[in-house]
């Protein structure tokens, strides 16, 4: 592998898709598009099997400098392949999904997608700063315009909402970046990772990445983009949504904000978990009373970025590894659940859960799919969302038993408005002739859905497929936020709002 | 060692058979493979028992595959087997085993029997691999699978919203249990170090008393505030009060599912599990007292209640519940064997009272209400003869000074005598409550008996039974019944007076076929002889343990030598008991109306179930959808929304010209825009 620039291939295969399919017939675009993400996929495997498990922290990288000091350079570690391991795995299957749902514009559609793949790997394997701004900024208007042309009957404010929050964040980011660049004398993002800044600026600089990181995680109260931008998207839309660009956030903390302000993360711990906390309790109080599939859906993903979030701000390896791995599994299910919503939707063209019912009857392969992903998405042991839950939630105890109280509640909500839904959708009597009327799934959408229940399995089961190649980055990660977390922990939790009680763990036990 | 890991994977793979391949393998094949599986594993876990009853046979574990590993976390996938889960291998394996073959009869005009037959299998595996953890994590594997296999199974009938809605309930009653089951594990990760179960017993007894650690900002002794976290996971999952309202509702499942989940196996591994964990709960003697209380109080409770419902499997539902009731105060006095013991003898005969329940149901064309029941006797004889089995062996019919007595007698006898030699707190009030619970016991028992085989026939005004004879008996049987009379709401009906029932309507039961009837007869066996066979090696052999529970050899001793009223205690509240049924339901049948009409508001409140449903309700679920009504409608969107993104938009829209046109579409010059001022910035600062 030594020399072969494999990053730049995997941006170079969709870019150049992506303008061939601006030339082509629909059914052209679809078959150019389903080749470039099927090859990005390969590519994928090949970068996976190549990575060197406790070898150097970056691999594969390449650099070049550009004009005017911007550098072109590339390169992973564990946690970014296995986040662009999620990217390429999911897009082929949101190709898949568009085959019929898209009928209009089918080449700027295949296009956009393709635009998106790149942009996303380009996010997780940028190595300086500023290419990472841009391909972070950038994944926003191919969303933008999956949202606008192709999405639902209000798509025009939901795509605008979209924008609009995800945009506010960026101007302050882009600033903190330049200071620190200014600061630290390099754009490397390497570099910036073991660049100890000042306390006092670290601050700031926290709060400037995170306006735009919650955002896009999103973390309440700057949510309510969400359920929107799913109820509008088409269903692939909502699959790449849900599945890639909420883990940019996640990625964006674990990137920059943890290993970059140790110091102020650890101040600002109480400010993550409270709100992680409001939302895991309120976003699924929320999904409980909903009508609309997606929407549901969409407020569950709020519920579980929000565990992900007390993972990564818990200081220690179980939370940083639980965070990482619910990123995974989320991506996996809450995009085989939109994809499951699509299944129905292209049937019967509405999201209203009252209109279908008794789905077991009629649609047996599906109900039995659809089961796997919601308790997947429940944490049930033995699916991927288990051992991320729990990871998670273990690494959050040993820093605060309230932040750990809150969120496991999420186990007892989740499983409600999950199991009200499945109830809904799929048991019950057949009420509507035409619900009933539903083939069940065709060859193309098992094969879409299959590959993801196997997944999400293989993720229960074994999880340290998944975890090796990130456990040395989640070491370092760990030891850099060592000197911060002790001590700056009982600040953390003696406050009016959550009271002491993550100081006990190490003197109370031995 | 290894036939653990066909005993264990055997029902997995035939449930996988089953489940996946049923539609195009047909029933029968799916029937024949997973039966056959689990008379296989049956046939491997009795010599695994039976070389752990002759003693000197060491804990073994099987590891199977990693599971977990994150920094200093590690727990894998592991077969642990040792006398305890021996116990519950035989249980399991040998229930399941006799439930699947009873399910042919039981289920043969069912259209989904590949999908029942499925779901049981998968059952079994989840509960054996929650036996046979040797750790923490994996024993919530198992805890959650059967949970998931219990939600799939009360639902089975899955167009009927009643069953749905128990279905849903049993599952997220049990996920509150479960939050403090895994609260409890990561608290016990964070005090020990480890998920594994002998690694953490082995270190408990170091910290008895001698620790602290803050839970939700208060200070507590470490282990006492582990164990009840954990404990609170067993409440959960057996059911003891406070969250036992899903049980009864459990139900809406099919009867033999009722037999193997909600009376024989799943529901007692919550008292497997503190018996698993007994040396530390040893340790935490405040937990201790904990678990005692709950459990005489949930023996008590369910008891009074189970006196008072018609639908013949909520009487065994809310006796299964009491019954857990004793094996948890049985733990919580440290008589852990007993505890052992009574959870054997009660599989063997509550699973024979549910299966003969399911007996007459089959035989009365679903009809469950105990009220158009009566006469059966000479009908059904063999199911009569094995429920009566089932009757002495729960009620506890022996002769003390022999020793000698059906199944029941030799394990709940022993649980009042170690409550009563116990010296751990409120053991006294154990004692006292499980003895009127006992009286009560042996009254519902009996009620139930005489209700259904004794007495003149009452079938005709059964709306099933009608069905029935109006629509031809042999014709498939409707299995999505309407609605069963909802005991709630018709209390001022709910002890009608028989004579306005009496008749057959011209209807005539007929007995079980041959499948059904087996398992009756194996599990007669058990319930006659399962409490004097076993009775020496559970309660009086530390060997036979060989360390797998904290044994106590003390209070074993003590509790042989109670005083003799006490021995009696069971014997004479069990006369009185019947006694009192006798009366009430065969000499003078009107004294049930008059004395609920007596008692007025009291049986209104037990007969409605203490009013937990409804506290719930009104205290839970209800605010839950109103709070998540408010959190969407006046949060997210009239709040966040309104002076968020709208409230910027009414800025924009009334904004300069040039700012509307900037936002209003042309996103390529936007990104445009950017790039160039990205450029421009970043020239500034580095040059």
């Amino acid at each position: 592998m030594a020399g072969f620039p494999i990053l730049t291939v995997m941006l170079l295969v969709p870019l150049v898709g992506a303008i061939a399919c601006l030339f082509v017939k629909a059914p052209a675009a679809r078959l150019i598009a389903l080749a470039a993400t099927l090859i990005d996929l390969a590519l994928g495997v090949v970068l996976w099997a190549n990575y060197d498990i406790g070898g150097d922290q970056w691999q594969f990288v390449e650099s070049a400098n550009l004009f005017a000091g911007f550098r072109y350079a590339l390169g992973i570690d564990g946690i970014a392949l296995m986040l662009i391991m999620l990217s390429v795995f999911l897009m082929p299957i949101c190709i898949g999904a568009s085959w019929q749902a898209i009928q209009k514009r089918v080449g700027e559609y295949m296009a956009a997608f393709l635009l998106m793949e790149v942009l996303m790997i380009g996010t997780f394997a940028a190595q300086d700063i500023f290419l990472f701004y841009i391909f972070f900024e950038a994944g926003l208007i191919p969303m933008y315009l999956i949202i606008g042309i192709w999405g639902g009957d209000n798509r025009i404010y939901a795509a605008y909402k979209f924008f609009l929050y995800t945009l506010i964040g960026s101007v302050l980011m882009l600033i903190a970046m330049l200071w620190m660049v200014n600061e630290a004398g390099t754009s490397a993002i390497p570099d910036l990772m073991r660049y100890d800044f000042d306390p006092g600026a670290q601050t700031l600089l926290f709060l400037a990445f995170f306006a735009s990181f919650a955002v896009k995680v999103p973390m309440w109260p700057v949510h309510t983009w969400l359920p929107d931008a799913h109820v509008q998207a088409p269903t692939a839309g909502s699959v790449i949504l849900a599945g890639v660009l909420l883990k940019l956030g996640g990625y964006g903390f674990i990137r920059f904000s943890l290993p970059m302000f140790p110091e102020a993360s650890a101040q600002f711990a109480w400010l993550m978990w409270g709100l992680a906390m409001a939302a895991v309790v309120i976003t699924s109080l929320i999904a409980l009373v909903q009508h609309d599939m997606k929407k549901l859906i969409a407020y569950s993903s709020v519920a579980h970025m929000a565990i992900v979030i007390v993972g990564l701000f818990a200081f220690n390896v179980q939370g940083l590894e639980g965070g990482m791995i619910i990123m995974l599994s989320h991506g996996l299910v809450s995009g085989a659940l939109f994809l499951c919503v699509g299944v129905i939707y292209d049937r019967l063209h509405t999201r209203e859960i009252a209109r279908y019912g008794g789905l077991a009857i009629n649609m047996p392969k599906y109900a039995v799919l659809f089961l796997l992903f919601t308790m997947a998405s429940i944490g049930l042991p033995g699916t991927s969302g288990f051992v991320g839950e729990f990871l998670s939630l273990a690494g959050i105890y040993q820093a605060s038993s309230w932040a750990a109280f809150v969120a496991t509640t999420g186990i007892i909500l989740g499983a409600a408005y999950m199991l009200y839904l499945y109830r809904r959708i799929a048991f019950g009597q057949q009420v509507n002739a035409d619900a009933a009327a539903m083939p069940d799934l065709s060859a193309r959408e098992l094969l879409l859905l299959a590959p993801i229940a196997a997944v999400v399995l293989w993720m229960g089961v074994y999880p340290e497929s998944f975890l090796a190649p990130m456990r040395a980055d989640i070491e370092l990660l760990d030891q850099r936020l060592d000197r911060a977390a002790p001590a700056s922990d009982a600040d953390l939790v003696i406050g009016e709002a959550a009271p002491a009680a993550a100081v006990e763990p190490a003197e109370g036990a031995h | 060692m290894n036939s653990i890991l066909i005993i264990v994977f055997a029902p997995l793979v035939a449930a996988l058979i089953a489940g996946l391949g049923g539609r195009v393998m047909g029933a029968f094949v799916a029937k024949l493979v997973t039966t056959g599986g689990l008379f296989l594993a049956c046939a491997l876990s009795w010599p695994i028992f039976l070389q752990y009853l002759g003693g000197g046979v060491e804990p073994g574990v099987v590891h199977v595959l990693d599971w977990v590993r994150s920094g200093d976390m590690a727990f894998d996938w592991e077969l642990r087997v040792d006398t305890l889960t021996a116990i519950m291998l035989v249980v399991i394996t040998t229930v399941s085993a006799l439930v699947h073959l009873y399910s042919w009869g039981y289920m043969e005009e069912d259209p989904d029997q590949s999908r029942f037959f499925a779901y049981l299998s998968l059952f079994t595996f989840a509960m054996l691999m929650l036996v046979t953890a040797n750790n923490l994590v994996q024993m919530f594997f198992g805890w959650e699978g059967v949970g998931l296999a219990s939600y799939l199974l009360i639902g089975f009938w899955f167009r009927k919203p009643s069953a749905n809605a128990a279905a849903i309930k049993a599952f997220v009653v049990n996920r509150v249990g479960d939050l403090g089951f895994m609260l409890g594990i990561f608290g016990t990760f964070l005090v020990f170090g480890t998920t594994s179960i002998p690694e953490i017993l082995a270190a408990a007894p170091a910290l008895q008393g001698a620790s602290e650690i803050g839970f939700l900002g208060l200070r507590v002794d470490t282990l006492t505030v582990l164990c009840i976290l954990l404990f609170i996971g067993a409440m959960g999952k057996s059911a003891q009060l406070g969250l036992h309202t899903w049980l009864p509702d459990a139900m809406e499942g099919p009867t033999p599912v009722s037999a193997l989940i909600h009376a024989a196996t799943m529901v007692t591994a919550g008292v497997f599990m503190v018996c698993r964990l007994s040396p530390m709960f040893e340790a935490a003697p405040a937990a201790l007292a904990f678990v005692t209380v709950i459990g005489a109080a949930t023996c008590f409770f369910a008891a009074t209640i189970g006196m008072t419902q018609w639908d013949i499997k909520r009487v065994i539902a809310y006796s299964t519940c009491s019954q857990l009731g004793y094996m948890f105060f049985a733990a919580g006095v440290g008589a852990y064997g007993a505890a052992m013991f009574h959870l054997f003898t009660h599989a063997f005969f509550k699973a024979l009272l549910f299966l003969g329940a399911g007996s007459v149901i089959h035989a009365m064309h679903h009809e469950q209400d105990m009220r158009y029941y009566g006469g059966l006797r000479k009908e059904i004889p063999l199911t009569f003869w094995a429920m009566l089995f089932g009757t002495l062996a729960i009620t506890g019919v022996g002769v003390v000074a022999l020793h000698v007595g059906f199944a029941g007698f030799h394990s709940k006898d022993a649980i009042l005598e170690a409550a009563w030699a116990s010296e751990g707190a409120y053991s006294n009030l154990a004692f006292w409550l499980g003895t009127v619970a006992a009286l009560m016991t042996s009254f519902y028992s009996w009620r139930l008996m005489f209700l259904t085989f004794w007495g003149k026939p009452r079938w005709a005004q059964s709306e099933h039974i009608q069905h029935a004879v109006h629509h031809g008996h042999d014709e498939p049987k409707d299995h999505n019944p309407p609605r069963q009379e909802d005991a709630g709401h018709d209390v001022h009906h709910a002890v009608p007076d028989p004579s306005h029932h009496e008749g057959t309507g011209g209807y005539h039961p007929h007995e079980s076929p041959v499948t059904m009837l087996i398992p009756l007869a194996v599990l007669s066996l058990g319930a006659i002889a399962a409490g004097f066979v076993f009775s020496h090696a559970f309660l009086d052999e530390a060997a036979f343990w060989n360390g797998a529970i904290a044994y106590n050899e003390h209070l074993m001793h003590e509790m042989h030598l109670v005083p003799g009223l006490v021995k009696y205690a069971a014997t004479i509240v069990m006369v009185l008991g019947l006694l009192g049924a006798i009366y009430a339901y065969l000499i003078k049948p009107s004294v049930p109306r008059e004395t609920a009409e007596q008692l007025g508001p009291i049986y209104t409140f037990v007969y409605r179930k203490w009013m937990f449903d409804e506290l719930y309700n009104a205290v839970f679920v209800k605010p839950a959808f109103w709070l998540g009504r408010l959190f969407w409608k006046k949060g997210d969107e009239g709040t966040i929304d309104r002076f968020g993104p709208n409230g910027v938009a009414w800025v924009v829209a009334r904004g300069s010209n040039l700012a509307r046109s900037v936002q209003s579409g042309y996103l390529t010059s936007y990104a445009l825009v950017m790039l160039l001022g990205l450029v421009a910035a970043v020239t500034w600062v580095l040059f």
